[in-house]
Protein backbone atom coordinates (compact mmCIF):
# COMPACT_ATOMS: atom_id res chain seq x y z
CA UNK A 1 0.00 0.00 0.00
CA UNK A 2 2.35 3.12 1.38
CA UNK A 3 1.44 6.70 1.81
CA UNK A 4 3.33 9.28 0.64
CA UNK A 5 2.51 13.26 1.24
CA UNK A 6 5.17 16.59 0.16
CA UNK A 7 4.31 20.27 1.04
CA UNK A 8 5.87 23.00 -1.25
CA UNK A 9 5.36 26.52 0.31
CA UNK A 10 4.76 29.59 -1.79
CA UNK A 11 4.37 32.27 1.44
CA UNK A 12 8.11 32.39 3.11
CA UNK A 13 6.46 32.93 6.46
CA UNK A 14 5.44 29.48 6.95
CA UNK A 15 8.79 28.08 6.47
CA UNK A 16 8.99 27.83 10.46
CA UNK A 17 6.26 25.43 10.08
CA UNK A 18 7.20 23.19 7.61
CA UNK A 19 8.82 20.46 9.71
CA UNK A 20 4.94 20.08 11.74
CA UNK A 21 2.95 20.35 9.24
CA UNK A 22 5.23 17.43 7.38
CA UNK A 23 5.01 15.04 10.54
CA UNK A 24 1.66 15.88 10.83
CA UNK A 25 0.78 14.71 7.71
CA UNK A 26 3.20 11.50 7.60
CA UNK A 27 1.61 10.76 11.00
CA UNK A 28 -1.79 10.40 9.41
CA UNK A 29 -0.55 7.37 6.71
CA UNK A 30 0.82 5.02 9.52
CA UNK A 31 -1.91 3.16 8.79
CA UNK A 32 -0.57 3.07 4.67
CA UNK A 33 2.43 1.97 5.62
CA UNK A 34 3.67 0.50 9.16
CA UNK A 35 6.97 -0.86 8.47
CA UNK A 36 9.57 2.35 8.08
CA UNK A 37 9.64 5.58 7.56
CA UNK A 38 11.72 8.78 5.96
CA UNK A 39 11.21 12.04 4.79
CA UNK A 40 13.51 14.74 2.91
CA UNK A 41 13.23 18.42 4.54
CA UNK A 42 14.77 20.96 1.82
CA UNK A 43 16.18 23.70 4.95
CA UNK A 44 18.61 26.40 4.78
CA UNK A 45 21.57 26.68 2.48
CA UNK A 46 24.20 28.33 0.61
CA UNK A 47 26.32 27.54 -2.74
CA UNK A 48 29.65 27.90 -1.05
CA UNK A 49 28.70 24.46 1.41
CA UNK A 50 27.24 21.11 1.13
CA UNK A 51 25.02 19.72 3.18
CA UNK A 52 25.91 15.84 3.95
CA UNK A 53 23.70 13.63 5.75
CA UNK A 54 24.71 10.77 7.25
CA UNK A 55 22.94 7.37 8.51
CA UNK A 56 24.95 5.65 11.56
CA UNK A 57 24.30 1.81 11.73
CA UNK A 58 24.27 2.12 15.30
CA UNK A 59 22.63 5.03 18.08
CA UNK A 60 25.90 4.76 19.64
CA UNK A 61 28.27 6.58 16.50
CA UNK A 62 29.77 9.43 17.88
CA UNK A 63 29.36 11.95 15.17
CA UNK A 64 31.76 14.97 16.97
CA UNK A 65 34.31 12.56 17.15
CA UNK A 66 33.95 12.38 13.55
CA UNK A 67 33.38 15.35 12.40
CA UNK A 68 36.56 16.28 14.47
CA UNK A 69 38.45 14.10 12.17
CA UNK A 70 36.91 15.25 8.85
CA UNK A 71 37.79 18.86 10.10
CA UNK A 72 41.53 17.36 10.37
CA UNK A 73 41.40 15.42 6.82
CA UNK A 74 40.19 18.83 5.16
CA UNK A 75 41.17 21.82 6.94
CA UNK A 76 38.13 23.65 7.50
CA UNK A 77 35.26 23.58 10.23
CA UNK A 78 32.30 21.18 10.11
CA UNK A 79 29.21 22.00 11.60
CA UNK A 80 27.44 18.67 12.81
CA UNK A 81 23.12 18.54 13.35
CA UNK A 82 22.78 15.11 14.83
CA UNK A 83 19.25 13.92 15.14
CA UNK A 84 19.14 10.21 16.67
CA UNK A 85 21.10 7.98 14.29
CA UNK A 86 20.86 10.56 11.45
CA UNK A 87 24.05 13.40 11.03
CA UNK A 88 23.97 16.99 8.62
CA UNK A 89 27.42 17.37 8.19
CA UNK A 90 27.57 21.02 6.75
CA UNK A 91 31.17 21.94 4.85
CA UNK A 92 32.89 23.79 2.23
CA UNK A 93 31.50 22.46 -1.05
CA UNK A 94 34.95 22.19 -2.38
CA UNK A 95 35.94 19.52 0.26
CA UNK A 96 33.06 17.53 -0.20
CA UNK A 97 35.32 14.47 -1.86
CA UNK A 98 37.74 15.06 0.77
CA UNK A 99 35.06 14.68 3.32
CA UNK A 100 33.79 11.70 1.46
CA UNK A 101 37.26 9.86 1.39
CA UNK A 102 37.63 10.64 5.68
CA UNK A 103 34.06 9.06 6.05
CA UNK A 104 34.95 6.59 4.42
CA UNK A 105 38.38 5.98 5.93
CA UNK A 106 37.03 6.48 9.91
CA UNK A 107 35.25 3.26 9.06
CA UNK A 108 32.51 3.85 12.12
CA UNK A 109 29.37 2.30 10.22
CA UNK A 110 28.57 5.59 8.82
CA UNK A 111 26.75 6.14 5.29
CA UNK A 112 26.00 9.05 3.48
CA UNK A 113 22.27 8.81 2.15
CA UNK A 114 21.77 12.17 0.58
CA UNK A 115 23.90 15.48 -0.30
CA UNK A 116 22.74 18.87 -1.43
CA UNK A 117 22.93 22.43 -0.56
CA UNK A 118 19.74 22.15 0.82
CA UNK A 119 18.34 18.81 1.67
CA UNK A 120 18.60 17.19 4.41
CA UNK A 121 17.49 12.93 4.13
CA UNK A 122 16.05 11.01 7.69
CA UNK A 123 14.79 7.30 7.26
CA UNK A 124 14.18 4.59 9.64
CA UNK A 125 12.07 1.48 10.34
CA UNK A 126 9.34 1.79 12.44
CA UNK A 127 6.15 3.14 12.80
CA UNK A 128 6.13 6.80 10.65
CA UNK A 129 5.00 8.97 13.95
CA UNK A 130 7.54 7.43 15.56
CA UNK A 131 10.27 8.11 12.88
CA UNK A 132 9.33 11.26 13.00
CA UNK A 133 9.42 11.80 16.25
CA UNK A 134 12.77 10.07 17.09
CA UNK A 135 14.25 12.55 14.07
CA UNK A 136 12.30 15.81 16.06
CA UNK A 137 10.65 16.57 12.42
CA UNK A 138 8.35 18.88 13.92
CA UNK A 139 10.88 21.24 14.67
CA UNK A 140 13.05 21.93 11.52
CA UNK A 141 12.35 24.48 8.81
CA UNK A 142 12.50 24.78 5.13
CA UNK A 143 10.64 25.61 2.02
CA UNK A 144 9.08 22.15 1.09
CA UNK A 145 9.85 18.20 2.16
CA UNK A 146 8.38 14.85 1.21
CA UNK A 147 7.65 12.24 3.00
CA UNK A 148 6.64 8.00 2.88
CA UNK A 149 5.72 5.48 5.01
CA UNK A 150 5.93 2.05 3.49
CA UNK A 151 4.03 -1.02 3.37
CA UNK A 152 7.32 -3.23 1.69
CA UNK A 153 6.55 -5.41 -1.34
CA UNK A 154 9.62 -5.42 -3.83
CA UNK A 155 12.82 -5.97 -1.07
CA UNK A 156 12.92 -6.39 2.41
CA UNK A 157 11.94 -4.44 5.37
CA UNK A 158 15.38 -2.49 5.91
CA UNK A 159 16.25 1.43 6.56
CA UNK A 160 18.02 0.56 3.08
CA UNK A 161 14.60 0.12 1.76
CA UNK A 162 12.62 2.80 3.28
CA UNK A 163 12.29 5.71 0.77
CA UNK A 164 13.14 8.97 -0.15
CA UNK A 165 16.03 7.85 -2.02
CA UNK A 166 18.33 10.07 -3.21
CA UNK A 167 20.82 9.21 -6.12
CA UNK A 168 21.53 13.12 -6.85
CA UNK A 169 22.48 16.37 -5.26
CA UNK A 170 19.58 17.88 -3.82
CA UNK A 171 17.40 15.41 -5.60
CA UNK A 172 14.81 12.59 -3.91
CA UNK A 173 11.88 10.37 -4.68
CA UNK A 174 9.19 8.94 -2.72
CA UNK A 175 7.26 6.42 -4.58
CA UNK A 176 3.85 4.78 -4.06
CA UNK A 177 3.76 1.03 -6.16
CA UNK A 178 5.80 -1.52 -7.90
CA UNK A 179 7.84 -1.22 -10.85
CA UNK A 180 8.02 -3.92 -13.17
CA UNK A 181 10.97 -2.95 -15.34
CA UNK A 182 13.53 -1.86 -12.44
CA UNK A 183 16.18 -4.33 -13.02
CA UNK A 184 16.75 -3.72 -16.74
CA UNK A 185 16.41 0.05 -16.20
CA UNK A 186 19.00 -0.25 -12.88
CA UNK A 187 21.65 -2.21 -15.51
CA UNK A 188 21.21 0.60 -18.13
CA UNK A 189 21.73 2.98 -16.28
CA UNK A 190 24.57 1.39 -13.76
CA UNK A 191 26.27 1.63 -17.48
CA UNK A 192 25.89 5.55 -17.73
CA UNK A 193 27.48 5.77 -14.71
CA UNK A 194 24.39 6.11 -11.48
CA UNK A 195 25.54 4.21 -8.44
CA UNK A 196 22.89 2.47 -6.82
CA UNK A 197 22.83 0.52 -3.35
CA UNK A 198 19.93 -1.11 -3.35
CA UNK A 199 17.94 -3.64 -5.05
CA UNK A 200 15.15 -1.73 -4.94
CA UNK A 201 12.84 -0.76 -7.62
CA UNK A 202 11.99 3.12 -6.61
CA UNK A 203 16.03 3.57 -6.15
CA UNK A 204 15.98 3.05 -9.87
CA UNK A 205 13.33 5.75 -10.73
CA UNK A 206 15.08 8.32 -8.64
CA UNK A 207 18.61 7.31 -10.59
CA UNK A 208 16.81 7.53 -13.54
CA UNK A 209 15.15 11.35 -13.11
CA UNK A 210 18.43 12.09 -11.75
CA UNK A 211 19.95 11.13 -14.87
CA UNK A 212 17.70 13.32 -17.14
CA UNK A 213 18.59 15.90 -14.91
CA UNK A 214 21.99 15.53 -15.79
CA UNK A 215 21.04 15.31 -19.33
CA UNK A 216 19.97 18.55 -18.93
CA UNK A 217 16.18 18.05 -18.48
CA UNK A 218 14.36 19.82 -16.42
CA UNK A 219 12.16 18.26 -13.62
CA UNK A 220 9.04 18.38 -15.48
CA UNK A 221 10.86 17.20 -18.54
CA UNK A 222 12.41 14.48 -16.39
CA UNK A 223 9.12 13.12 -15.25
CA UNK A 224 7.27 13.54 -18.82
CA UNK A 225 10.65 11.27 -20.10
CA UNK A 226 9.37 8.33 -17.27
CA UNK A 227 6.00 8.08 -18.41
CA UNK A 228 7.99 6.13 -21.61
CA UNK A 229 10.87 4.24 -19.88
CA UNK A 230 9.61 3.22 -16.62
CA UNK A 231 6.75 0.29 -16.29
CA UNK A 232 4.69 -0.53 -13.72
CA UNK A 233 2.62 1.16 -11.06
CA UNK A 234 2.91 4.26 -9.39
CA UNK A 235 2.52 7.27 -7.96
CA UNK A 236 6.07 9.70 -7.71
CA UNK A 237 6.54 12.73 -5.47
CA UNK A 238 9.78 14.17 -6.34
CA UNK A 239 11.96 16.84 -4.72
CA UNK A 240 14.29 19.04 -6.16
CA UNK A 241 16.32 21.76 -4.55
CA UNK A 242 13.49 25.02 -5.59
CA UNK A 243 11.00 22.23 -7.15
CA UNK A 244 8.50 19.97 -6.19
CA UNK A 245 6.60 17.42 -9.04
CA UNK A 246 4.26 15.05 -8.71
CA UNK A 247 3.63 12.32 -11.43
CA UNK A 248 0.61 9.14 -11.27
CA UNK A 249 0.97 6.11 -13.75
CA UNK A 250 -1.69 6.10 -17.09
CA UNK A 251 -3.59 3.90 -15.18
CA UNK A 252 -3.55 5.95 -11.63
CA UNK A 253 -3.44 2.72 -9.92
CA UNK A 254 -2.22 4.56 -6.53
CA UNK A 255 -3.76 7.17 -4.74
CA UNK A 256 -3.62 10.60 -4.86
CA UNK A 257 -4.97 14.00 -3.63
CA UNK A 258 -3.78 17.21 -3.99
CA UNK A 259 -4.46 20.52 -2.50
CA UNK A 260 -3.41 23.86 -3.18
CA UNK A 261 -3.66 27.79 -1.72
CA UNK A 262 -2.18 31.01 -1.74
CA UNK A 263 0.38 29.54 0.95
CA UNK A 264 1.07 26.12 -0.72
CA UNK A 265 1.02 22.95 -2.69
CA UNK A 266 0.04 19.80 -0.79
CA UNK A 267 0.29 16.50 -1.65
CA UNK A 268 -1.26 13.28 0.18
CA UNK A 269 -1.73 9.85 -0.72
CA UNK A 270 -5.41 10.45 1.13
CA UNK A 271 -7.28 13.31 2.07
CA UNK A 272 -6.68 12.36 5.22
CA UNK A 273 -3.04 13.63 5.35
CA UNK A 274 -3.94 16.91 4.58
CA UNK A 275 -6.98 17.46 6.61
CA UNK A 276 -4.91 19.18 9.45
CA UNK A 277 -3.28 21.79 7.10
CA UNK A 278 -3.60 25.46 7.79
CA UNK A 279 -6.39 26.92 5.44
CA UNK A 280 -7.76 23.18 4.13
CA UNK A 281 -11.27 24.33 4.17
CA UNK A 282 -10.79 27.24 1.58
CA UNK A 283 -8.24 25.03 -0.95
CA UNK A 284 -8.56 23.94 -3.76
CA UNK A 285 -8.36 20.10 -3.81
CA UNK A 286 -8.32 17.91 -6.30
CA UNK A 287 -7.31 14.48 -7.73
CA UNK A 288 -4.54 14.69 -9.79
CA UNK A 289 -4.74 12.93 -13.54
CA UNK A 290 -3.01 10.22 -14.57
CA UNK A 291 0.40 10.40 -16.86
CA UNK A 292 0.34 14.40 -16.27
CA UNK A 293 3.60 15.83 -14.98
CA UNK A 294 2.82 18.79 -12.20
CA UNK A 295 5.57 20.70 -10.77
CA UNK A 296 6.21 23.82 -8.98
CA UNK A 297 9.37 25.49 -8.94
CA UNK A 298 10.53 28.34 -6.63
CA UNK A 299 11.04 31.89 -8.34
CA UNK B 1 -31.87 17.16 13.61
CA UNK B 2 -28.97 15.61 15.42
CA UNK B 3 -25.27 16.82 14.66
CA UNK B 4 -22.53 13.80 15.25
CA UNK B 5 -18.81 15.68 15.62
CA UNK B 6 -16.33 13.18 14.64
CA UNK B 7 -13.64 14.81 16.58
CA UNK B 8 -16.01 13.92 19.47
CA UNK B 9 -18.24 10.87 18.66
CA UNK B 10 -15.51 7.84 17.03
CA UNK B 11 -16.72 6.61 13.32
CA UNK B 12 -17.43 3.38 14.56
CA UNK B 13 -19.80 4.85 17.15
CA UNK B 14 -21.36 6.99 14.89
CA UNK B 15 -21.45 3.88 12.42
CA UNK B 16 -23.01 2.21 14.91
CA UNK B 17 -25.99 4.51 15.66
CA UNK B 18 -27.18 4.67 12.09
CA UNK B 19 -27.35 0.86 12.00
CA UNK B 20 -28.93 0.54 15.57
CA UNK B 21 -32.30 3.15 14.04
CA UNK B 22 -35.34 0.72 13.78
CA UNK B 23 -38.13 1.26 11.60
CA UNK B 24 -39.85 4.63 12.64
CA UNK B 25 -36.99 5.72 14.35
CA UNK B 26 -37.62 9.16 15.91
CA UNK B 27 -34.30 11.05 14.41
CA UNK B 28 -34.69 10.71 10.32
CA UNK B 29 -31.85 13.49 9.73
CA UNK B 30 -28.31 13.66 10.77
CA UNK B 31 -25.37 15.77 10.65
CA UNK B 32 -21.71 14.72 10.37
CA UNK B 33 -19.69 17.20 11.10
CA UNK B 34 -15.26 17.16 10.81
CA UNK B 35 -15.10 14.23 8.49
CA UNK B 36 -11.75 15.26 7.91
CA UNK B 37 -11.16 12.81 5.43
CA UNK B 38 -12.15 9.63 7.28
CA UNK B 39 -13.27 6.54 5.78
CA UNK B 40 -16.80 4.71 5.39
CA UNK B 41 -19.20 7.49 7.21
CA UNK B 42 -22.29 6.27 6.92
CA UNK B 43 -21.42 3.02 5.14
CA UNK B 44 -23.96 0.34 5.38
CA UNK B 45 -27.13 2.36 6.28
CA UNK B 46 -30.38 0.33 6.25
CA UNK B 47 -33.21 3.14 6.81
CA UNK B 48 -35.23 5.58 5.21
CA UNK B 49 -33.01 8.62 6.69
CA UNK B 50 -30.29 11.57 5.45
CA UNK B 51 -27.27 11.55 6.62
CA UNK B 52 -25.43 14.52 5.83
CA UNK B 53 -21.73 15.23 6.08
CA UNK B 54 -20.43 18.36 6.02
CA UNK B 55 -16.78 18.20 4.21
CA UNK B 56 -14.43 15.74 2.54
CA UNK B 57 -15.20 11.87 2.58
CA UNK B 58 -12.74 9.49 2.98
CA UNK B 59 -12.96 5.98 1.07
CA UNK B 60 -16.30 3.98 0.86
CA UNK B 61 -18.65 6.59 1.91
CA UNK B 62 -22.10 5.67 1.72
CA UNK B 63 -20.93 1.93 0.61
CA UNK B 64 -23.55 -0.83 0.75
CA UNK B 65 -26.45 2.00 1.32
CA UNK B 66 -29.84 0.93 1.52
CA UNK B 67 -32.93 3.10 1.69
CA UNK B 68 -30.92 6.16 3.36
CA UNK B 69 -30.38 9.82 1.96
CA UNK B 70 -25.94 10.66 2.08
CA UNK B 71 -25.51 14.15 0.46
CA UNK B 72 -21.72 14.99 1.07
CA UNK B 73 -21.28 18.29 0.81
CA UNK B 74 -17.70 18.23 -0.13
CA UNK B 75 -15.94 15.78 -1.88
CA UNK B 76 -15.40 11.99 -1.57
CA UNK B 77 -12.47 9.35 -1.71
CA UNK B 78 -12.14 6.02 -3.16
CA UNK B 79 -15.32 3.83 -3.52
CA UNK B 80 -18.61 6.31 -2.30
CA UNK B 81 -21.61 4.18 -2.69
CA UNK B 82 -20.21 1.38 -3.61
CA UNK B 83 -22.28 -1.56 -3.60
CA UNK B 84 -25.38 0.67 -3.05
CA UNK B 85 -28.40 -1.06 -3.07
CA UNK B 86 -30.71 1.57 -3.19
CA UNK B 87 -31.25 5.56 -1.98
CA UNK B 88 -29.70 8.10 -3.10
CA UNK B 89 -26.23 9.09 -2.51
CA UNK B 90 -25.42 13.01 -3.21
CA UNK B 91 -21.69 13.95 -3.43
CA UNK B 92 -21.77 17.56 -4.13
CA UNK B 93 -18.01 18.33 -4.98
CA UNK B 94 -15.87 15.34 -6.55
CA UNK B 95 -15.56 12.02 -6.31
CA UNK B 96 -12.47 9.67 -6.87
CA UNK B 97 -12.05 6.37 -8.29
CA UNK B 98 -14.43 3.39 -8.67
CA UNK B 99 -17.38 5.51 -7.71
CA UNK B 100 -20.45 3.47 -7.45
CA UNK B 101 -18.61 0.29 -7.93
CA UNK B 102 -20.75 -3.19 -7.89
CA UNK B 103 -23.86 -0.80 -7.24
CA UNK B 104 -26.45 -2.90 -7.22
CA UNK B 105 -29.29 -0.12 -7.11
CA UNK B 106 -30.02 3.19 -5.91
CA UNK B 107 -29.10 7.26 -7.53
CA UNK B 108 -25.68 8.25 -6.70
CA UNK B 109 -25.05 11.96 -8.32
CA UNK B 110 -21.85 13.55 -8.33
CA UNK B 111 -22.10 17.63 -8.97
CA UNK B 112 -18.45 17.50 -9.90
CA UNK B 113 -16.00 15.11 -11.38
CA UNK B 114 -15.73 11.53 -10.60
CA UNK B 115 -12.49 9.98 -11.32
CA UNK B 116 -11.27 6.31 -13.05
CA UNK B 117 -13.63 3.78 -13.12
CA UNK B 118 -16.60 5.20 -12.55
CA UNK B 119 -19.21 2.92 -12.22
CA UNK B 120 -17.35 0.05 -12.53
CA UNK B 121 -18.66 -3.31 -12.45
CA UNK B 122 -22.48 -1.83 -11.83
CA UNK B 123 -24.97 -4.00 -11.16
CA UNK B 124 -28.03 -1.81 -11.69
CA UNK B 125 -27.26 1.17 -9.78
CA UNK B 126 -27.73 4.43 -11.71
CA UNK B 127 -25.44 7.32 -12.04
CA UNK B 128 -25.77 10.95 -12.53
CA UNK B 129 -22.02 13.02 -13.07
CA UNK B 130 -22.57 16.18 -13.84
CA UNK B 131 -18.95 17.34 -14.42
CA UNK B 132 -16.66 14.38 -16.02
CA UNK B 133 -15.22 10.82 -15.60
CA UNK B 134 -11.82 9.33 -15.37
CA UNK B 135 -10.48 6.39 -17.64
CA UNK B 136 -12.09 2.81 -17.69
CA UNK B 137 -15.61 3.82 -16.20
CA UNK B 138 -18.78 1.58 -16.86
CA UNK B 139 -15.93 -1.03 -16.81
CA UNK B 140 -17.22 -4.44 -16.93
CA UNK B 141 -20.56 -2.83 -16.12
CA UNK B 142 -23.95 -5.05 -15.74
CA UNK B 143 -26.99 -3.06 -15.52
CA UNK B 144 -28.39 0.45 -14.89
CA UNK B 145 -27.15 3.54 -16.23
CA UNK B 146 -24.03 5.92 -16.33
CA UNK B 147 -24.67 9.35 -17.58
CA UNK B 148 -22.25 12.02 -17.87
CA UNK B 149 -22.43 15.61 -18.53
CA UNK B 150 -18.91 16.10 -19.21
CA UNK B 151 -16.47 13.92 -21.12
CA UNK B 152 -15.12 10.50 -20.07
CA UNK B 153 -11.30 9.38 -20.31
CA UNK B 154 -10.18 6.47 -22.17
CA UNK B 155 -11.57 3.09 -22.53
CA UNK B 156 -15.32 3.91 -21.32
CA UNK B 157 -17.39 0.88 -21.22
CA UNK B 158 -14.82 -1.73 -21.94
CA UNK B 159 -16.09 -5.09 -21.52
CA UNK B 160 -19.46 -3.68 -20.74
CA UNK B 161 -22.88 -5.46 -20.81
CA UNK B 162 -26.40 -4.24 -20.28
CA UNK B 163 -25.44 -0.92 -18.78
CA UNK B 164 -26.81 2.22 -20.64
CA UNK B 165 -24.03 4.94 -20.63
CA UNK B 166 -25.05 8.17 -22.13
CA UNK B 167 -22.75 11.18 -22.52
CA UNK B 168 -23.01 15.08 -23.48
CA UNK B 169 -19.78 15.43 -23.87
CA UNK B 170 -16.59 14.00 -25.75
CA UNK B 171 -15.54 10.38 -25.70
CA UNK B 172 -11.64 9.93 -25.60
CA UNK B 173 -11.87 6.51 -26.69
CA UNK B 174 -14.11 3.46 -26.26
CA UNK B 175 -13.58 0.00 -24.75
CA UNK B 176 -13.43 -3.44 -26.06
CA UNK B 177 -17.24 -4.13 -27.40
CA UNK B 178 -18.64 -0.38 -26.35
CA UNK B 179 -20.39 0.60 -29.17
CA UNK B 180 -22.56 4.33 -29.81
CA UNK B 181 -26.08 3.06 -30.69
CA UNK B 182 -29.16 5.29 -31.77
CA UNK B 183 -30.74 6.93 -28.96
CA UNK B 184 -34.56 6.24 -29.20
CA UNK B 185 -37.57 7.78 -27.47
CA UNK B 186 -37.45 5.53 -24.76
CA UNK B 187 -33.47 6.07 -23.93
CA UNK B 188 -34.34 9.96 -23.86
CA UNK B 189 -37.55 8.83 -21.97
CA UNK B 190 -35.18 7.13 -19.24
CA UNK B 191 -32.35 10.12 -19.60
CA UNK B 192 -35.09 12.44 -18.69
CA UNK B 193 -36.25 11.20 -15.99
CA UNK B 194 -32.53 10.16 -14.30
CA UNK B 195 -31.50 14.18 -14.79
CA UNK B 196 -34.57 14.96 -13.31
CA UNK B 197 -34.17 12.73 -10.02
CA UNK B 198 -30.41 14.44 -9.87
CA UNK B 199 -32.38 17.89 -10.31
CA UNK B 200 -31.62 18.89 -13.40
CA UNK B 201 -35.66 19.16 -14.78
CA UNK B 202 -36.12 21.09 -17.67
CA UNK B 203 -32.08 22.35 -17.72
CA UNK B 204 -31.10 19.63 -20.36
CA UNK B 205 -32.74 18.51 -23.64
CA UNK B 206 -31.81 14.54 -23.61
CA UNK B 207 -31.06 14.93 -27.17
CA UNK B 208 -28.10 15.99 -26.27
CA UNK B 209 -26.53 13.28 -25.54
CA UNK B 210 -25.19 10.25 -27.03
CA UNK B 211 -25.94 6.67 -25.88
CA UNK B 212 -23.42 3.60 -25.84
CA UNK B 213 -23.53 -0.16 -25.11
CA UNK B 214 -22.50 -2.92 -25.55
CA UNK B 215 -21.67 -4.66 -29.14
CA UNK B 216 -22.58 -7.96 -27.26
CA UNK B 217 -19.87 -9.65 -29.05
CA UNK B 218 -17.70 -10.39 -26.25
CA UNK B 219 -20.22 -11.85 -23.65
CA UNK B 220 -22.24 -13.80 -26.09
CA UNK B 221 -20.75 -17.71 -27.19
CA UNK B 222 -20.15 -18.35 -30.30
CA UNK B 223 -20.24 -21.67 -32.01
CA UNK B 224 -17.22 -20.58 -33.62
CA UNK B 225 -15.07 -20.02 -30.89
CA UNK B 226 -15.56 -23.69 -29.56
CA UNK B 227 -12.02 -24.64 -29.70
CA UNK B 228 -11.28 -22.22 -27.57
CA UNK B 229 -13.28 -23.20 -24.23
Amino acid sequence: MCGIVGIFLKNQSLEPELGTMLAGMLGTMCDRGPDSAGFAIYGAGDAEHVKLTLRADSPDVNFSALANEVERAIGAPVTVDVHATHAVFKLPSASEQAARAAIAEAGAGVKIVGAGTRMEVYKEVGRPDAVAKRFDLAHMAGSHGIAHSRMATESAVTTNGAHPFSTGRDQCLVHNGSLSNHNGLRRELERKGIHFETENDTEVAAGYITWRMGEGASLGEALEQSLQDLDGFYTFVVGTEDGFGVLRDPIACKPAVMAETDDYVAFGSEYRALAGLPGIDKARVWEPEPAKVYFWERR
Amino acid sequence: MRVIDLEVTSLRDLNQMLHDLGEGANETHFRVINPRGRHAIAAGLDAPVTVEIDGNAGYYCAGMNKRANVIVNGSAGVGVAENMMSGLVHVKGDASSSAGATGCGGLLVIDGNAAARCGISSRGINIVVKGSVGHMSAFMAQAGALVVLGDTGDALGDSIYETRLFVRGNVKSLGSDCIEKPLRDEHRQQLGELLEAAGLNGQLDPSEFRRYGSARNLYHFHMDNLEAY
